[in-house]
């Protein structure tokens, strides 16, 4: 039974961190998975002594031991005191350095160094499902981001509705999307593939379902791509953005051109001038 | 059946609000959890009921328990409310769990605005009605003691505070049977609270549960800050407070300068949703972003406000247990004060992704690991207190051991998550959930029932069975691992928090592993009932009344078990810390006063009950826009704060005579105990009167 579970583990327990940010594909995803190899191993030393001393000093001065010393009464010593306190503050001044660097180098919102200009991406958080402006092609989708392996990526969002943090665990960290607000996110894709993304901040009953695809290719494919969704996606109109605001779950992903120009500020605005429909 | 009835009366009320309704109608797995909930709720309302009016208790609950102005029996009510409210989230949480382990590429069987429903519920309860008030329970008990004080400063706010919580815990309850819960989560965040986005009863059941708890935890911190300035017996100066005093008025002031932040995050929704008001909607200038710093700014320092608590209830226990002085008790009370004001300062690593500079993040990030060098300096005093020391493995002792051993590795990914750039691959994840119940199990729930297995002696007079209380401290232990280190796993690997199904077959194993985690839990829960059972029934033969069984140090040990309802025969003299425990090996710590005095009580007064009443049923009121029974509440709530004030008679004096009779009929008690050895101090043969050795 033991060994079964175990084994079940060990199938499934694996395929489970493939999905997150050990198995990383983009230079930032990789950046953070260093820094957290880093930090576990600082944090080795400050959680070891404590999982040592604790069951080995209860242990050895248990009552049954009676070849111990027992010293009701003595209760501070300055050398200890200098112990317990100089070492933590020295590793939480190093981290604090370590911090302050890495918290700059993978700012979401600081470009990554290419000598490619960064392709913009404009994103929308509605409910249950994203979508994705290509403002510089005239084409949107939902559900699917599309991106050419190698070239950096630079993310605009904002909320149709309530707030929303969009997640890629392969390729980089999350931000949040609020409505009349516009925060960004810089990633690349390293190799090709479909990375898993999602909104992890509950919005109500498709929450569960609010996952997108990042579909990373190489430039000629994408490029590929883009013509075939200006040619076979529905054109983006009044009806589309209405049925788009209605809470649904996208069951694919779904393809559009002719966006006008400016629909992501558009977007970004609309909420902040009308009043909320109250039922 | 979704038209309103009688709106006039009964305001939103429709039909289709009973859960009986919709289950008859739509008889699925999902509505008949929900039946069965409310039914349960009903049901044991009133058996309740009924057991009371049969065993013709009725005069006696009113007169000895709820109106009662006595710290000591406030203090076993909180504990009262704590328990029931944990069942219930134990419940919820086990049921959210089984549902993510069925729901791997399926729906399940919890429909997903019912999941929402249990996991807002299950925070909410698990922090304000369950965490909150039982340290508030614990504090008030035996802070009074700890100090050499009759009661707490202000007795009838204190009454007031515990109706309060107690009408918010009703609210909750009745969102079981009535309508349905917030489906925002334990933190609420608009603009998905909005009523733009929910205008159902459920935010309002939240918003006013949420408002009543945090008004009477402030009222608490007031008075528990307050008893412990000006109450203290002579002697007992600040540097001679136990630990557990100490921690009790860090937690009072953070409960002072915190809960007020909550009310008015929680008050300015309420505008939103009631009188158009735009503060944190999309539309109209409202900016959320208010409302997270506001929420936060109370959220973080509450961490400490229920954990600070068991920082001193560890340090209680372990120097009890290890017979040793504390080591480094002032390092203590300094690391204490420097969690409570550092814990203002760290609010922003809730949002790290909300789109702020790198250079706010990083500040925020290093306050936060700032933050662990006091509490890992804590972690060595107790290190040092065992060493040198007679450790005795009580269940409260493995209770503390097991902290120190987990709490450090909640500690641990704390750091990562203060790590910005960590942070926001695991934010918002199970990660998230793991790191912050790896903090607060340990942190404060182990600490609250080591408290509870320490103290029951002292509080009813007879100790608690062992043997089921290690069967429950080891469930406990065993169900906190494997419920919560695979949502580790699960949340690196990019798993969303509040997720009702999952479609990554990869995570099925976790959360199986974590399903019987939840359910090893719930077995603690009820090793703790059995055992609370088999204490009752052989409360004989583990009878303590002399009071002290684990040769304590503080002064709450110094008095009978129960402690009579005046606490001290006469207010003792202090000259040292823990003056008890030197008392026992110097002089003669039982010999009885030169003289005994009239002793002034306070007399009942049923403005509390009055009180917590009408605010519950004006907050009720205000949930299905009764307005004539919101109205009426207010006006009951003024009224009785009139009547009161018209109040002259509000003390009573105990003769003297009748205190010498107590007292007397205790210190021969005390002569005729046999001394127990600390080796068979959990056997029948402890009698409450340690064996002094030096």
């Amino acid at each position: 039974m033991a060994s079964l579970a175990a084994l079940l583990l060990l199938l499934g327990g694996c395929g489970a961190l493939d999905l997150g940010v050990m198995n990383h594909a983009g230079p930032v995803a990789a950046d953070q998975w260093r820094l957290y190899k880093i930090v576990a191993v600082v944090l080795i030393f400050v959680a070891g002594p404590v999982l040592l001393l604790v069951p080995l000093i209860a242990y050895h001065y248990r009552l049954d031991n009676k070849d111990d010393a027992y010293r009701p009464n003595w209760g501070f010593s300055w050398s200890l005191e200098a112990l317990i306190w100089l070492p933590p503050i020295a590793i939480v001044a190093g981290l604090g350095v370590l911090l302050c660097d890495a918290t700059h180098q993978l700012d979401p919102y600081r470009a990554l160094p290419s000598k490619q200009p960064p392709l913009e991406v404009q994103v929308v958080a509605l409910d249950w499902k994203w979508l994705f402006i290509y403002p510089d092609d005239g084409i949107a989708t939902v559900n699917q981001l599309a991106v050419p392996v190698g070239r950096p990526v630079h993310l605009s969002l904002t909320s149709g509705t309530v707030m929303q943090s969009l997640l890629i665990p392969q390729l980089a960290g999350q931000i949040y999307a609020m409505a009349g607000m516009r925060t960004q996110l810089n990633f690349a894709a390293d190799r090709p593939g479909v990375y898993r993304g999602l909104n992890t901040q509950f919005n109500g009953a498709g929450f569960q379902h609010q996952k997108f695809s990042v579909v990373a290719m190489p430039d000629r494919e994408y490029r590929h791509w883009l013509t075939l969704r200006a040619a076979d996606g529905q054109p983006f109109d009044d009806n589309v953005l209405k049925s788009l605001m209605q809470k649904s779950v996208a069951q694919r992903p779904l393809f559009f051109s002719k966006v006008p120009p400016g629909l992501f500020e558009h977007m970004m605005m609309a909420n902040m001038q009308k009043e909320e429909a109250i039922r | 059946m979704t038209d309103p009835v009688w709106p006039m009366l009964l305001g939103r009320f429709t039909w289709d609000s009973l859960p009986f309704v919709r289950a008859w109608h739509n008889p699925t797995t999902n509505e008949l959890i929900a039946a069965a909930a409310g039914g349960i709720v009903v049901v044991s309302g009133i058996a309740v009921l009924v057991l009371i009016t049969v065993l013709r208790r009725w005069r006696w609950l009113w007169t000895e328990w709820l109106t009662s102005l006595d710290h000591k029996k406030i203090g076993i009510l909180y504990i009262v409310i704590a328990l029931v409210m944990l069942a219930r989230a134990l419940v919820e949480a086990n049921l959210m769990r089984l549902q993510q382990a069925v729901a791997v590429g399926n729906p399940g069987f919890v429909a997903p605005e019912h999941f929402a429903e249990l996991f807002s519920t299950h925070g909410s309860i698990m922090i304000f009605f369950m965490a909150m008030p039982f340290l508030t329970g614990l504090i008030n008990y035996l802070v009074p003691l700890q100090i050499g004080a009759r009661d707490v400063a202000f007795p009838v706010l204190n009454a007031i505070s515990l109706w309060l919580t107690a009408a918010g815990a009703a609210l909750m309850m009745a969102s079981l049977v009535i309508g349905r819960f917030s489906t925002g989560g334990w933190s609420g965040y608009p603009p998905f609270t909005e009523i733009g986005f929910n205008p159902g009863v459920g935010p309002d059941y939240w918003i006013w549960a949420v408002t009543l708890g945090s008004l009477a935890s402030t009222m608490t911190g007031i008075n528990i800050a307050v008893t412990i300035y000006k109450m203290r017996c002579p002697g007992m100066k600040l540097m001679r407070m136990p630990l557990f005093t100490w921690t009790s008025l860090c937690t009072a002031i953070l409960m002072i300068f915190a809960m007020p932040p909550l009310t008015v995050a929680t008050a300015l929704l309420a505008l939103d949703r009631y009188l158009g008001f735009h503060f944190f909607t999309n539309a109209l200038g409202g900016n959320m972003m208010h409302y997270a710093n506001l929420f936060w700014m109370f959220g973080h320092p509450e961490v400490y406000i229920v954990i600070l608590p068991a920082f001193g209830i560890y340090s209680e226990v372990v120097s009890t247990f290890s017979s040793k002085e504390l080591y480094g008790y002032k390092s203590l009370v300094i690391a204490t004060m420097a969690i409570a004001v550092l814990s203002f300062t760290v609010w922003l690593h809730h949002f790290f992704t909300m789109g702020q500079s790198a250079s706010i993040n990083a500040a925020f990030g290093i306050a936060t690991m700032a933050i662990g060098v006091p509490t890992g300096v804590k972690i060595y005093n107790w290190i040092w207190t065992m060493f040198r020391g007679e450790v005795r493995f009580t269940t409260p002792m493995i209770y503390a051991l097991a902290f120190m051993m987990t709490f450090v590795l909640g500690g641990l990914t704390g750091i990562i998550l203060a790590f910005p750039p960590l942070d926001y691959i695991v934010h918002n994840t199970l990660f998230l959930v793991a790191h912050f119940h790896n903090m607060l199990i340990p942190g404060t729930l182990y600490g609250l029932l080591a408290a509870y297995t320490f103290w029951f002696p002292k509080v009813f007079g007879y100790r608690l069975d062992e043997r089921w209380g290690r069967i429950s401290c080891l469930c406990w232990i065993v169900g906190f691992y494997l419920a919560f280190m695979p949502l580790y796993v699960l949340g690196a690997s990019g798993m969303a928090r509040r997720t009702q199904a999952v479609m990554e077959t990869a995570y099925r194993p976790w959360l199986y592993m974590a399903e019987a985690g939840a359910l090893i839990l719930l077995c603690a829960f009820a090793a703790l009932i059995v055992q609370l059972w088999v204490s009752i029934r052989r409360r004989g033969a583990n009878d303590v009344f002399v009071g002290d069984p684990w040769d304590g140090r503080a002064l709450e040990w110094s008095v009978s078990a129960p402690p009579p309802e005046f606490n001290f025969a006469r207010l003792p003299h202090v000259d040292q810390a823990h003056w008890f425990y030197d008392a026992k090996r110097k002089y003669a710590p039982y010999a009885p006063p030169i003289a005994y005095h009239d002793i002034w009580m306070l007399r009942n007064s049923a403005v509390a009950p009055v009180i917590g009443i009408a605010s519950g049923a004006a907050t009720f009121g205000l949930v299905w826009h009764m307005w004539w029974l919101a109205i009426f509440g207010l006006i009951v709530i003024f009224a009785a704060v009139v009547a009161r004030s018209f109040v002259r008679d509000t003390h009573r004096v105990i003769p003297a005579s009748e205190v010498a009779r107590i007292d007397e009929s205790w210190r021969e008690a005390t002569a005729r105990a046999q001394p127990v050895p600390r080796e068979i101090e959990t056997s029948p043969a402890n009698q409450g009167l340690a064996l002094v050795r030096s």
